[in-house]
């Protein structure tokens, strides 16, 4: 069990496992970090996703790769959809009112897919889906390895835009000073629904690139959101580049932890972590305020 | 005409059928001279997390009760219908319990529930206060028949024999291979169901030679299975053991093929995933793979055609739908002895019941402390892209392939 | 104030006729009502009256719940003399995350979180250690007697949960009236300024979450004497956290009537949608949709009333 060649496979997993995670906690902290709000309808809005991949695959056989940029628009659409229609406009402003219409759409959402959808077991048999690279003893499957290279790759680009478009250096200003930024003629209202719309264009990205190696029901989006949280406190709340290395923190974390806790207790790692962290240093490893 | 209904509709029931279509006035009357219908409460989580097998648990017990009023209803009550009561204890104990207690109110005769087995737990203890008596459908739990509740009785195997029944078959498999299987690793979820099986999976399969090299415990949902498979990879058993639910399940025999995990055979106690789904979308990763599990009798006429009604309404045929239905069936033949819904008659009947609950392969029902002792799984192997059984013998359909050959 | 007075005595009547009258459905509703608004009420007290919101109060709950079952399934204590013992354990768990908590100068979100974590470190805990015996869960037996907490009619335990609903609402009166309930919401609305002010605020805010910490458990126990099954995902899933943050807030948190309210009106629409789905025959495959209609029902109260359903009785708008 403490063979290098195991421990170097189960790091390679973890790493791999890490970059889904990724996309779900960069969605979870740009929506945090801009709104300072904690989105309870994120892992409802991922199985939403999830099931638009599978959809496009069933109905009209498109790969989950070729989907990419069409989910991707489609979810910031729905998000910013959501947020202008539904929880902007309902929430007063007040935060603990966000937190509880987001999880009342939580509910809405998870069963309006069971009743649309149905309880079963959804998943896409992509041929690409047994191929694998052979590094040591680890095997490397090809989705994974995919979605690994796309997730770092999508963040790149998140956080290009961020620093370099308009709107990115406008929903910074928002993220930072709220007033100030609405002083100097910025549409703070637009920038939060532009915000939550990219938030939820992450999920679309992360579904494409988890269906390939794991399912969707009513309620898969779930398993994603705990992990999620605590990779956003990690990195710090608000942070990408710290989204992006708690993501891998964590993925090997898990990875390690089950190997030698096993894959129950393993899981204490996550939530110890997440425990030290917010005792230790609150701002997370990249975050600028508490 | 109100009086004689009965006696008409026995003598010329193909003359009265037509005369009554082509008046249509006739139905009704024929109605209002039935006796009260017995009401059944049918409790199962068809929202949440098990939303899917709630569902196909309410789907068979539903066609059950359409079935036997289609028959003409319980004969030892004068024909009286069935009248499902349908209950959602989505998923949480507390929702299960109050179910009971409404349903009380509308006066059911019997409950049947609850899939999951702590809201199984509760909600039977719930029913005991009335004395009503409760049919566990669907809940592997061995806690539930061994609390020496008198209204709880459950038709299918638990755990416990599920484990014996596997542990016999697979060591009659490796014997007859010549004994290639030495290890086990055993991989289960960890709630109560998966922990128990897992256990006394660990504490028997020595006595067939045997050794359980280790009992891996995951969540509920597990996100990856890529460490599991590492870690049996490395310790490489000659066969995998699992007990857990269907969506990790699939995940994990999709995981172990795809890492090329080379063991004797898969063989699951209770695999929730173990279905027609699985072994038709997923034929190269299901090839192969053994299941303990409540099954259909393949070689019963009525299994088959129930299975086409199923098949031809667009859902599986899962085991929730037929244990469900024969649970719905052992109430009504149980009904027909009683002659009433009295709570202490039927609970007396059914502790009597000698039911043949022939959609499965099970032995004639005999209650010990409200658990059928006549009731058996079957083993099953997925071979080419159809599910087999391949024991026992009396119901086998097939051959089993074990050792299985190496993967590519 | 009288009339306030004389109005809360007559619900209070009404509450005791209330399962003389109605069929056992509905007192088993009436308890469910009354149970998880002692549940919000301690919610209440750290998250409505201190500000000290938390998305893990199961993990109160859970170490209630298994500490008087452990007591009495494997020591043979009777759970009268366990339930004290699972307050304690309640309130100690609470004091540990508090002082951790509160001295690393965990606030709002943070704070929030970091109780949803230990909330499932002891659910992974419970599941792995031998003396909860895991996953497997413990059955208390049933033997239904006063003595031993159980009833065999259940118009007691509609009682019982009465009188805890009773005492949450007069510990939460007690402290809306006192100092120390006004030292709370000044660490709510301003902490800092609390500070200035000369409030201890550590120590009241490690105060507070120990109080709610023992309430909460007491729910634990009482649970597990209910429903004499509990299992690490029972004791410390999220859905119980979820429950008493929501019949709270949408009551109206920080105050002494909102997770009674909130607690009235979501069971309300819980069981009239449900029961929606049993009367409408057209409904009786679409059972989602009764949820479906709750989630609405929970958005449309939040978006009309901002305040919670207690705004509905108060003149003024709230400071927040």
């Amino acid at each position: 069990m403490f063979d290098p060649q195991i421990i170097f496979a189960g790091v390679l997993n973890g790493l791999l496992a890490g970059g889904v995670y990724v996309l779900v906690a960069v969605g979870l902290t740009l929506i945090y970090g801009v709104l300072h709000i904690i989105n309870f309808a994120h892992g409802s809005l991922l199985m939403l996703a999830m099931y638009a991949v599978f959809w496009l695959w069933r109905l009209l056989g498109v790969d989950p790769y070729v989907a990419l940029p069409l989910v991707i628009a489609g979810a910031f659409g729905f998000g910013w959809l959501l947020y202008r229609g539904v929880i902007g406009r309902f929430s007063h402003g007040r935060d603990e009112n966000i937190l509880l219409i987001t999880l009342g759409l939580s509910i809405v959402i998870d069963n309006v897919a069971l009743l649309f959808f149905g309880g079963d077991t959804q998943t896409i048999d992509v041929p690409y889906a047994g191929l694998f690279v052979e590094i040591g003893a680890a095997f490397l499957p090809l989705p994974k390895i995919v979605s690994f290279a796309a997730s770092l790759l999508l963040c790149a680009v998140l956080g290009l835009y961020m620093t370099r478009s308009d709107t990115g250096k406008a929903i910074r200003a928002v993220a930072k000073e709220r007033q100030g930024a609405r002083l100097v003629g910025i549409d703070v209202d637009n920038i939060f629904a532009i915000s939550y719309g990219i938030g939820i264009a992450c999920l679309g990205a992360a579904a494409c690139l988890l269906m390939p190696s794991y399912y969707v029901t009513p309620t898969s989006g779930h398993a994603f959101v705990l992990v999620a949280f605590t990779i956003v406190v990690l990195g710090g709340m608000g942070s990408f580049i710290g989204a992006a290395v708690g993501g891998f923190i964590i993925g090997i974390t898990e990875a390690l932890g089950g190997l030698f806790l096993g894959e129950q207790l393993g899981q204490i790692g996550i939530s110890l972590i997440f425990i030290l962290i917010l005792l230790l240093k609150p701002t997370g490893l990249f975050g600028s305020r508490a | 005409m109100k009086s004689s209904t009965r006696k008409f509709s026995r003598r010329g029931f193909v003359a009265g059928t037509t005369a009554v279509a082509a008046s249509g006035l006739g139905f009704p009357a024929i109605l209002g001279a039935q006796p009260a219908p017995v009401k059944v409460g049918l409790i199962h989580p068809v929202t949440g997390f098990v939303a899917y097998n709630g569902q196909q648990s309410r789907l068979g017990a539903t066609m059950a009760v359409e079935d036997v009023n289609k028959a003409g209803g319980i004969k030892g009550m004068g024909g009286a219908r069935l009248e499902a009561l349908l209950g959602d204890s989505q998923s949480k104990v507390e929702v299960g319990v109050s179910e009971v207690e409404k349903m009380n109110e509308q006066g059911v005769a019997a409950y049947i529930g609850c899939f999951q087995s702590p809201v199984g737990i509760a909600a039977s203890q719930a029913a005991s206060k009335y004395n009503t008596p409760f049919l566990i459908d669907v809940g592997a739990s061995d806690l539930i028949v061994n609390r020496g509740l008198k209204n709880v009785f459950r038709l299918k195997p638990g755990f416990g024999v599920c484990v014996d029944q596997g542990v016999a078959a697979l060591g009659a498999l490796n014997k007859a291979a010549g004994g290639p299987a030495k290890t086990a690793a055993i991989v289960h979820e960890s709630g109560e169901f998966g922990t128990g099986t897992a256990k006394l999976l660990a504490g028997k399969l020595p006595s067939i030679g045997i050794q359980p090299k280790e009992l891996i415990a995951h969540d509920n949902p597990t996100r990856n299975f890529d460490n599991i498979a590492l870690r049996i990879r490395s310790m490489a058993p000659d066969i995998v053991m699992m007990s857990n639910y269907g969506n990790e399940y699939m995940l994990l025999a999709r995981t172990l093929f795809q890492q090329k995990v080379n063991v004797a055979g898969f063989f699951s106690v209770l695999g929730g995933g173990f279905n027609y789904k699985f072994v038709k979308e997923m034929p190269d990763v299901s090839q192969y793979m053994m299941d303990v599990n409540h099954w259909y009798n393949p070689r019963s006429d009525k299994a088959n055609a129930l299975k086409k009604r199923v098949e031809a309404g667009g859902a599986l045929f899962t085991f929730e739908v037929y244990l469900s239905y024969s649970n719905v069936m052992l109430l009504a033949e149980a009904l027909e002895r009683a002659g009433s819904a009295d709570k202490e008659k039927l609970t007396a009947a059914l502790a009597a019941s000698e039911f043949k609950a022939e959609l499965m392969p099970y032995g004639p029902t005999k209650f010990v402390n409200g658990q059928n002792r006549g009731a058996r799984p079957a083993v099953m192997q997925s071979l080419k892209g159809d599910i087999e059984v391949i024991a026992p013998e009396d119901v086998s359909s097939a051959k089993a392939v074990f050792p299985r050959p190496k993967l590519g | 104030m009288s009339r306030t007075a004389l109005l809360c005595l007559a619900a209070l009547a009404a509450a005791l006729v209330y399962p003389l009258l109605v069929p056992n459905y509905l007192v088993n509703i009436g308890m469910l009502m009354l149970f998880t608004a002692f549940l919000g009420q301690s919610w209440n007290l750290a998250g409505g009256y201190a500000g000290q919101t938390s998305f893990g109060h199961v993990v109160f709950f859970g170490v209630g719940a298994y500490t008087s079952t452990i007591l009495q399934v494997t020591y043979g204590w009777n759970p009268w003399l366990a339930w004290p013992i699972a307050m304690l354990a309640g309130g100690a768990v609470g004091w540990m995350i508090a002082v951790l908590s509160f001295r690393a100068g965990l606030r709002g979100s943070y704070f929030a979180l970091i109780t949803l974590a230990f909330a499932e470190v002891f659910r992974i805990l419970a599941n792995s250690v031998p003396f909860t015996r895991g996953g497997l869960g413990m059955l208390i037996k049933a033997d239904q007697r006063p003595e031993n907490f159980q009833f065999k009619d259940s118009i007691w335990i509609y009682y019982l949960a009465l009188a805890l609903c009773v005492i949450s609402l007069l510990i939460a009166w007690q402290i809306a009236r006192g100092r120390f309930g006004a030292r709370l919401v000044a660490i709510r609305e301003n902490e800092d300024a609390a500070r200035a002010l000369g409030i201890d605020v550590f120590a009241e805010k490690v105060k507070v979450l120990t109080l709610s910490g023992a309430m909460c458990a007491a729910g634990g126990t009482f649970y597990a004497q209910k429903y004499l099954y509990i299992d690490p995902s029972i004791a410390f899933g999220v859905d119980k956290s979820v429950e008493m943050l929501l019949v709270t807030m949408v009551g109206g948190a920080g105050t002494i009537f909102g997770p009674l309210i909130g607690s009235v009106a979501l069971t309300v629409i819980n069981e009239a949608t449900r029961g929606l789905a049993s009367v409408v025959p057209a409904l009786k495959n679409v059972q989602p949709l009764s949820l479906v209609v709750y989630g609405v029902m929970l958005v449309l109260i939040v978006a009309r009333l901002p305040d919670g359903l207690m705004g509905l009785f108060r003149r003024r708008p709230r400071h927040a």
